[in-house]
């Protein structure tokens, strides 16, 4: 392996027809990480029209006797982390000359966050999604039609985001000398791990400081859900060299770092839900998002490490702690971001920081359909 | 004489529709080891790896589907997957255990030429590969060139690829090895287009679709192919 790993996974597992738009995206990446030009678009970016710094709310009444620190990505611009990347992506695909862009998505958060920023820019955009969650997130269906982008239903297999995915990569090697593929989440082929990981980093820099401020020390644990992982490798980047416990949590039906084994899906080598063959097995969970069999390689090497640890939480345990922060704080979370919930409440350190990853008006139809 | 390469997935009747394709013309074989997400597939391939899968095609089974082949015909025998099959049965025992089973050399779609100099294999190159690669892959390769020849997946097209013409004049300027053009090839007429510019053709999508008629409905679209390119 040459380029693009962690402790042996990662890489680049994709047919050669990509291979040169790899290296092109890698070059031009380096190039606009050199260029102060590029940070100072984001950060004005960021400030103007995305809302950032986000704030971070301490959850009294949700968790009493403890101090829980929301960083609250679900108030960012389209209601979630995900436009951090979004907004990255489609300036270096505008400074790589492309102005077509597609992408996958599972809950919508990603599809939206893409459509929103391909609509701030003047660039075409199609969006992949399983059938199954065009159906239960209507809502970001329609807010993308919305935004002038294009959402082609996906209805191969679980008709969910793995199959998305790939018939976003199919679409990329048809038409990858006018596209940029903008990937949602820190997997796929080098360098798309790495370049969401900076762009996502955002998140844990701000947050950092933030509870600093508030609190004159670091959190003795940041935790947040991990699907394909952006959010949390986002949160963790910032906390890598503290003594500080990093904790992501997987849905339990969705667990590639849980129960997963060493695979290739999606251009990278990480641990994925797959059979003995190496083909890959279906995921379940009630949170489109975290449905996906496979995550991002960093992750896969930090659980190795032992540096982060990966736990689960059922899909009635995310149901109970999304009820219940509606409740006492007022704030209605992200399916996905629920997962984090359930587990921030039962560790046993006092201080915790939280990423509030999105927000969940997108999942009341869901929620709603299992009371 | 141009060669004749004619791929299809391994399911429990791969060995006599091998054997019918072999007697209509074929010249080599490329044998699909399925595999579940498969990124460089149009919807026929993809389909049948899907069916091939259901039926319980994994590596064992598609080890001894080569085997039976390889008891029926004489010509070269080249398995086609993808990394995530040799990352889960072992890089070097995949090797071993294909040519045991009377395998010449393999292809593994997503594997860069960088990537696991261990599995001796036929090279892909693509109308987006630069000079640089194509010379890296014409290097590395296990017998032939495999020339995509267009930007896009597998799959019958109306016309062949404008690419290809530019591909195979940038290849055979950096290489002597033979080249074989495959993806979006179907009809004689496109497989003779293609014979006029590379050694070889691939044919795909279309013979997986015509082999689901059958042995003997396989043997004569492949004789027409074979006649198109004599």
């Amino acid at each position: 392996m040459t380029s693009g790993v962690y402790a042996g996974y990662g890489g680049r597992y994709v047919p050669e027809t990509l291979i040169p738009a790899l290296d092109e995206l890698e070059a031009g990446w380096a190039e606009a990480q050199r260029d102060p030009s590029f940070a100072a678009e984001l950060d004005r970016l960021g400030r103007e029209y995305a809302g950032r710094p986000t704030p971070l709310t301490l959850a009294e009444r949700f968790a009493p006797g403890k101090r829980i620190y929301l960083k609250r990505e679900d108030l960012l611009h389209t209601g979630a982390h995900k436009l951090n990347n979004a907004l990255g992506q489609a300036v270096l695909a505008q400074r790589l000359g492309k102005r077509r862009i597609v992408a996958e998505t599972g809950a919508g958060q990603h599809g939206v966050a893409t459509a929103t920023v391909c609509a701030r820019f003047g660039l075409e955009c199609v969006v992949y999604m399983g059938a199954e969650d065009m159906r239960r997130q209507r809502p970001n269906v329609e807010r993308m039609g919305l935004l002038g982008a294009e959402v082609r239903p996906v209805e191969s297999g679980t008709k969910t985001l793995k199959e998305a995915t790939s018939e976003a990569i199919r679409d990329w090697i048809t038409n990858v000398e006018t596209t940029h593929y903008l990937i949602g989440s820190c997997v796929g082929p080098h360098p798309y791990p790495e370049l969401v990981r900076e762009l996502q980093s955002v998140i844990g820099r701000e947050a950092r400081a933030q509870i600093l401020g508030a609190e004159e020390r670091l959190p003795e644990v940041v935790v947040a859900c991990v699907g394909g992982g952006s959010n949390a490798i986002g949160a963790f980047a910032a906390f890598l060299g503290d003594d500080v416990r990093l904790v992501g949590v997987e849905a339990a039906g969705a667990a590639s770092l849980g129960t997963g084994r060493p695979a290739v899906l999606h251009g990278a080598r990480s641990s994925v839900l797959a059979d003995a063959d190496g083909q890959i097995a279906d995921a379940h969970s009630i949170s489109a998002g975290l449905d996906y069999p496979g995550v991002g390689p960093e992750h896969a090497a930090l659980r190795d490490s032992g540096r982060a640890e990966y736990v689960p939480c059922t899909d009635e345990e995310a149901l109970a702690a999304f009820h219940r922060l509606a409740e006492t704080e007022g704030i209605i979370p992200a399916l996905e971001s629920s997962h984090a919930l359930a587990r921030a409440l039962d560790l046993e350190e006092e201080l915790v920081l939280v990423c509030l990853s999105g927000r969940g008006d997108k999942d009341l139809a869901e929620v709603l359909g299992h009371a | 004489m141009k060669t004749l390469a004619i791929y299809l997935v391994c399911e429990p009747e791969t060995p006599e529709l091998a054997e019918a394709a072999v007697d209509g013309g074929a010249d080599l074989i490329e044998l699909g080891f399925p595999f579940s997400d498969p990124l460089a597939e149009g919807p026929t391939i993809r389909l049948a790896s899907e069916r091939a899968l259901a039926r319980g095609m994994r590596t064992k089974q598609c080890l001894e589907c080569l085997a039976q082949v390889r008891a029926r015909v004489d010509v070269p025998i080249v398995p086609m997957t993808y990394a995530a099959i040799l990352e889960a049965y072992g890089y070097e025992r995949f090797v071993a255990d294909t040519r045991a089973a009377g395998a010449t050399s393999a292809i593994v779609v997503d594997l860069p030429v960088e990537e696991h100099a261990e599995v001796p294999r036929v090279q892909l190159v693509a109308p987006t590969s630069t000079d640089e690669r194509i010379a890296a892959c014409a290097g590395a390769t296990d017998g032939w060139l495999y020339l995509v020849s267009l930007t896009g997946t597998t799959g019958a097209r109306s016309e062949v690829s404008p690419a290809l013409a530019g591909l195979v004049e940038r290849t055979r300027a950096l290489t002597d090895v033979p080249l074989y053009a495959g993806f979006g090839i179907s009809t004689p007429a496109q497989a003779a287009a293609v014979a006029e510019m590379a050694d070889g053709v691939v044919v795909g999508s279309r013979a997986v679709q015509v082999a689901e008629e059958g042995a003997d409905a396989l043997r004569e679209y492949v004789a027409s192919l074979r006649s198109a390119l004599d």
